[in-house]
């Protein structure tokens, strides 16, 4: 009872990425509330699946396992969590602010009129005062999330709701085995006292999905080089980078033409659009045709050996510097400062 | 046969062209300073309500918003694009909503104008940046949904059943469900029709009762043709408080609301004064500090 649970998605038989990062973060919540972390695993031919999930540190596993169930459709999943929420009360829900999570987390919330935030950047435990009700409040989950266009960042709580639920974009948190052998419990669900035969009339006629090999166009960080990079050992750099910030590496046309960098991570006129909140400009001087790929982004960061550079006029914290000095020095600090 | 199509849309602040003034002193957002828009995803959907009534002549599509007074602007541009008509929903009770409280206020609207076949909503408001609210009107009215909607295919009225495409990570898919249904739209699907010149002078002077009392809004000393609104019913645009539509107060606006705002920073980084630093060790670990703080990076 009261634990903090995590929806994991499936594509097939597979836990997606986004899943297991919400389980790393929902085992550091569940030490810091002293309960116990659960996940929900809905699909079809689930056979073995746990052992995708366990080794984050999960307690126990629900497996609901039916025909219908994969591809996901809203009424079967939303009646699974909330049926199940009912009985087991969690404190906090977790699911991916995906196309998945965002159909189905506010369907949920909706049914148990419980709190829903989306697309968070952070969750954080702590407490909370109610001036006006003369109350407080502890350990409530702080979800903190970009509006308004990315323009301001607000921390949201539930205080009086159950679960609190939460929807975060992948690659946002870190994915992070906690241990291979960890031992949880699994629970087979008896689907049908769940889901009634009257959800399934949504029906998926035909699918299509491709394996992505990166999500640049979605990753909320870019952090892309130029020709001032001098070389693919130039993009290792900036790939170490990427991995600290859970960013995604992008190109300019001078780069990928030179062969530092893959053709599918070119951003501009002839590449890709991207809208990250951040972006960081590695010896990129900022022709028109790389900025149209690339100026919707919140905060634009510079660095560049030539303080004329054209991007600079776009950027909000231009650093003077040699790429081959600075991107280890934002690599170190990162390290150091970050929890 | 034909179809009876409502249609969910929101006047929102336009974030997308946040400049300097957007942010006021004490870091709360300056809302006189954003232009008031059409939230742009609502237009799409307004487009394939307007395209399902070309193909099922006879049917009928109505506007219903949520806002203040001149949120009727709403009604009036889905009115000038070819809609039949809208409500507009609005009462000080519904302030403060979060997405919960805004669609029990939508879908009680919603069961008040009566019988529907399909209900089409954004997928997604600029400002709140949720995507929360079209799901929560389904559940709400007990309807099954399509979310990330990119294209109706076909209504069959006689099996009353719909099919669509969808967008879903990484790929498509095709849905098919029973009606009455929900749809929310994306971005990416067909942009919605230019207003049309005819329906322009026809509605122009349509107008929701607060505006009409306040008539220095819309740049009058005093309301010009008032006995316009008599002769031509059609130019009362009808707004609808919580009592009309038998709401709950418990269940609206800041009462009805699970979640709270705790804090808000503002990230508007002084629109684009750029600040320059060294590469040195010092200015370098300083940006990094900043950005941690303000939840640029994790
Ligand atoms: C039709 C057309 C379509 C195009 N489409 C695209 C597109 O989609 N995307 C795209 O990117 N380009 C596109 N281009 C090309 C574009 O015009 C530029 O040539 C290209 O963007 C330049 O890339 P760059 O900034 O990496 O290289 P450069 O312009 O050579 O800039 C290199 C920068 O690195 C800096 N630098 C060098 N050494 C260092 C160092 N050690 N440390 C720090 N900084 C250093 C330099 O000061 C300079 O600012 C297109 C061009 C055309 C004509
Ligand atoms: C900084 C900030 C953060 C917030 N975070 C959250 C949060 O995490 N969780 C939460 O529950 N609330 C949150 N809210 C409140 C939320 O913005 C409001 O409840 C808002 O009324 C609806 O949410 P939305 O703008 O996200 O709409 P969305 O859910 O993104 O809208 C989807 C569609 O629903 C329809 N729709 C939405 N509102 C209306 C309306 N008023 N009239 C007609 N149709 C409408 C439109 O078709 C629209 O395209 C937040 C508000 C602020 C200011």
């Amino acid at each position: 009872m009261n634990n903090v649970f995590v929806y994991c998605e499936l594509e097939g038989t597979k836990v997606a990425d986004v899943s297991l990062e919400l389980l790393t973060k929902g085992r550091k919540l569940a030490n810091q509330l002293n309960c116990q972390l659960e996940a929900i695993l809905a699909g079809e031919h689930l056979a073995g699946v746990e052992a995708q999930v366990l080794p984050y540190g999960v307690d126990r596993v629900h497996v609901f396992d039916a025909p219908g169930l994969f591809p996901y459709t809203s009424l079967p999943h939303a009646d699974i969590l909330i049926n199940l929420f009912k009985e087991e009360q969690p404190q906090i829900c977790l699911m991916g602010a995906t196309v998945i999570g965002r159909d189905l987390g506010p369907r949920v919330s909706s049914a148990l009129t419980s709190g829903l935030t989306a697309d968070c950047t952070a969750l954080e435990i702590g407490s909370h005062e109610d001036k006006k009700a003369g109350k407080s409040y502890e350990n409530l989950l702080y979800q903190i999330r970009p509006a308004f266009g990315g323009n301001i960042v607000a921390t949201i709580v539930n205080p009086e709701h159950r679960p609190q639920m939460a929807t975060v974009r992948e690659g946002v948190m870190k994915k992070e085995v906690l241990d291979p052998n960890y031992q949880g419990e699994v629970i087979c669900h008896e689907v049908a006292k769940y889901v009634p035969e009257t959800d399934f009339v949504v029906k998926v006629i035909d699918r299509h999905v491709e394996q992505a090999k990166h999500n640049l166009k979605g990753a909320p960080i870019v952090v892309a080089g130029g020709y001032g990079m001098g070389s693919k050992e130039g993009f290792d750099m900036l790939f170490e980078l990427a991995k600290e910030l859970h960013a995604e590496v992008g190109a300019s046309r001078a780069a990928v033409d030179a062969g530092f960098c893959e053709h599918d991570r070119q951003i501009g006129q002839t590449g890709v659009t991207v809208r990250p909140k951040l972006y960081i400009a590695c010896g990129i001087s900022g022709q028109i045709q790389h900025i149209a790929g690339m100026q919707d982004a919140g905060i634009i960061i510079s660095v560049n050996n030539d303080p004329n550079a054209p991007i600079n006029t776009i950027a909000d914290y231009v650093i003077n510097g040699s790429v081959e000095e600075v991107i280890p020095k934002m690599i170190k600090y990162y390290k150091k400062n970050s929890k | 046969m034909s179809l009876r199509i409502i249609v969910l849309a929101k006047q929102v602040p336009d974030t997308r062209n946040v400049g300097k003034d957007a942010m006021t002193a004490e870091g709360t957002v300056n809302r006189a300073a954003l232009p008031a828009i059409f939230n742009p995803e609502d237009l799409n959907a307004l487009e394939q309500a307007l395209r399902l009534k070309e193909s099922h002549p006879g049917s009928t599509v109505t506007l219903l918003t949520m806002g203040p007074g001149r949120a009727a602007e709403i009604i009036r541009e889905g009115l000038y694009r070819g809609a039949d008509g809208g409500y507009l929903l609005t009462d000080r009770a519904f302030a403060g909503a979060d997405t919960l409280a805004t669609s029990y206020a939508l879908a009680t609207a919603i069961k008040k104008i009566g019988a529907y076949d399909i209900i089409l909503g954004g997928r997604q408001a600029i400002d709140g940046d949720t995507a929360q609210v079209g799901p929560q009107v389904a559940e709400k009215l007990g309807l099954p949904q399509i979310t990330y909607t990119e294209e109706i295919l076909k209504v069959d009225e006689e099996a009353r059943r719909i099919t669509a495409k969808r967008h879903i990570d990484g790929g498509v898919e095709t849905v098919e469900g029973p009606l009455p249904i929900l749809l929310t739209v994306n971005g990416s699907a067909a942009p919605c029709r230019p207003r049309n010149a005819k329906l322009v002078m026809k509605y122009k002077r349509a107008m929701g009762a607060q505006e009409k009392a306040a008539p220095a809004c819309h740049g009058e000393k005093t309301l010009a043709y008032p006995e316009l609104y008599e002769q031509r019913p059609y130019l009362n645009i009808q707004e609808w408080s919580v009592k009309d539509v038998e709401g709950d107060l418990q269940q609206c606006g800041l009462s009805g609301s699970p979640t709270k705002v705790k804090a808000v920073q503002n990230i508007v980084f002084q629109a684009k004064e750029s600040k320059t630093l060294t590469g040195s060790d010092q200015d370098v670990e300083a940006l990094i500090v900043e950005l941690l703080a303000n939840h640029t990076i994790g």
